[in-house]
């Protein structure tokens, strides 16, 4: 860990309620962050989503059906206990991906990746995209390309970073005015695309942050699991396959039962004995 | 060999010399041969890689027209007069024709040619000097001037040597593979520094960050 540095943990918690499915988060980010589009985009097995819209229903037919719509960045895994030993960050063979311990993001670099893609098969959350092709950009459009992040060339993996460099711009300005970096000066392209509010992001190490306020993370291990840190307070917070123990920074919000039930899939009976199980109360730290 | 000819010795006595005065000084010369061959080749392979490799591997471009740096930093007193931090944090880099204008006008300043090219070519015509940039890292590199001079402390010689001293500018050297900057690898061939501002490759970044910090930092520290 590098020393004397306040050590960040970036996330955000997205309510899925307020969600209504515009796609706008995926449109800002793909522009943010010149993602790639192909020519023909019909087929979306190999189209690179950095951040994903997943349509979920409650499986009940009128007048009971429900729809809620889930948005999916990178979930930037800390891995078992925390301990920054994500999926994918394990399994690369390159060290093309690491994990920061000073801000808890999981980083990507491109002239690094070989395009094995073993992180692709080893992540849980399908937040990996493979680079089928050099991007190709209509007659014009290279122009409209951002300058801080770097286009990525066929052969290699791409994901979500959490724009990290909307936090080195951040930091940049902060620094020659001898000052922290506060919260809304770091903040993703897809939180602030939001136009319903959805997304909020932040520091969950800083409970002044309004991610920390909402998410309430229980810094112990779960004691019904202890591969699981960071467990919500909030019962209405949930992650996604949190019982993995991947412990994403990315988490979820939903006043109803049956989208924090479809944050993981559980066995007969198994949802009654879990569902009412949440981060230690706040005695605990 | 020996053997044999020590046998051809032994074999009769006007034979064996025979064969002996005439095999030695014509094995001698084959071997000197053999020597000054090898000789002869390393020295065209060894000249040709250290002389014409770099010729082959890099493409020189000249500046479109020179700078004198030591006049200016003389006039201006510092480097930030012109090398500055923009309101955000961001580094200006090479100053824009704006900043150079805010002394320079339509007329000449000083007598040389080079500025007579700067006034017509450039100022008179609102035109950016599209200046060849030595120090310019990989499009992958996030480079924050404001960590390593303001945070940081460090002062622009570290890593830029005497620019500021310089009177002319050298020819900026292109890696034609690469498209990068001679300055990257630096300008010896094999890698070899002396100074800290030789060679700019990520492990330089890497072994100060080591020194300095005690962790090499993580990747997106310094990549993008």
């Amino acid at each position: 860990m590098i020393e004397n540095k306040k050590v960040h943990k970036f996330g955000m918690v997205i309510d899925v309620d307020k969600c209504t499915g515009c796609g706008a988060c995926m449109v800002s980010c793909m522009s943010e962050n010149n993602v790639p589009f192909k020519e023909d985009e019909s087929n979306k097995k190999d189209s690179i989503t950095w951040m994903r819209v997943y349509k979920l229903t409650n499986g009940k037919s009128f007048p009971e059906t429900e729809i809620a719509y889930l948005p999916r960045p990178c979930q930037h895994c800390g891995g078992i206990g925390d301990h920054g030993h994500s999926p994918c960050v394990s399994v690369c063979p390159a060290t093309a991906t690491d994990y920061g311990y000073d801000t808890g993001i999981v980083s990507q670099i491109y002239t690094r990746c070989f395009g094995c893609r073993y992180c692709m098969g080893a992540c849980p959350y399908h937040a990996r995209y493979f680079n089928w092709w050099d991007p190709k950009w209509p007659e014009g459009m290279e122009n409209y390309l951002s300058p801080n992040v770097s286009p990525r060339m066929r052969g290699v993996v791409e994901k979500c970073s959490f724009c990290y460099h909307r936090y080195q711009l951040a930091r940049e300005k902060a620094m020659i005015e001898h000052r922290e970096i506060e919260e809304m000066e770091y903040q993703t392209a897809c939180t602030t695309a939001c136009p319903a509010g959805a997304i909020v992001f932040g520091d969950l190490n800083n409970p002044a942050h309004k991610v920390h306020q909402i998410v309430k993370p229980d810094p112990h291990p779960d004691p019904m699991n202890h591969k699981v840190v960071g467990k919500s307070r909030n019962p209405n917070v949930f992650r996604l396959l949190e019982r993995l123990g991947t412990n994403p920074k990315v988490y979820y919000m939903s006043e109803r039962e049956w989208v924090r039930k479809a944050g993981d899939n559980y066995l007969k009976g198994e949802w009654e004995n879990v569902k009412t199980h949440h981060g230690a109360s706040s005695s605990h730290g | 060999m020996s053997e044999l000819e020590n046998k051809a010795n032994d074999d009769g006595p006007g034979g064996g010399v025979h064969h002996g005065t005439n095999n030695g000084p014509e094995d001698d010369k084959g071997l000197g041969l053999g020597v000054v061959f090898f000789m002869g080749a390393f020295l065209v392979c060894f000249l040709s890689g250290w002389l014409l490799f770099p010729k082959l591997l890099y493409s020189k471009k000249e500046q479109p027209f020179n700078f004198d740096h030591n006049l200016h930093v003389e006039e201006t007193g510092d480097c930030e007069s012109c090398h500055y931090f923009r309101e955000d944090g961001t580094f200006s880099g090479i100053p824009g024709l704006e900043a150079c204008m805010e002394c320079h006008t339509d007329e000449p300043m000083g007598e040389t040619d080079d500025e007579a090219v700067f006034v017509d070519e450039y100022v008179a015509q609102g035109k950016e000097v599209p200046w060849l940039i030595y120090a310019r890292q990989p499009d992958c590199v996030f480079f924050s001037h404001a960590a390593h001079t303001v945070a940081g402390g460090m002062d622009c010689k570290s890593c830029h040597g005497h620019i500021g001293e310089s009177s002319s500018s050298r020819p900026y050297e292109e890696n034609r593979i690469t498209g990068y900057s001679r300055d990257i690898w630096g300008k010896n061939i094999w890698g070899i520094k002396k100074n800290s501002w030789d060679r700019m490759k990520m492990d330089d970044c890497a072994d100060c960050h080591l020194e300095r910090t005690g962790h090499k930092g993580y990747c997106f520290q310094c990549h993008k």
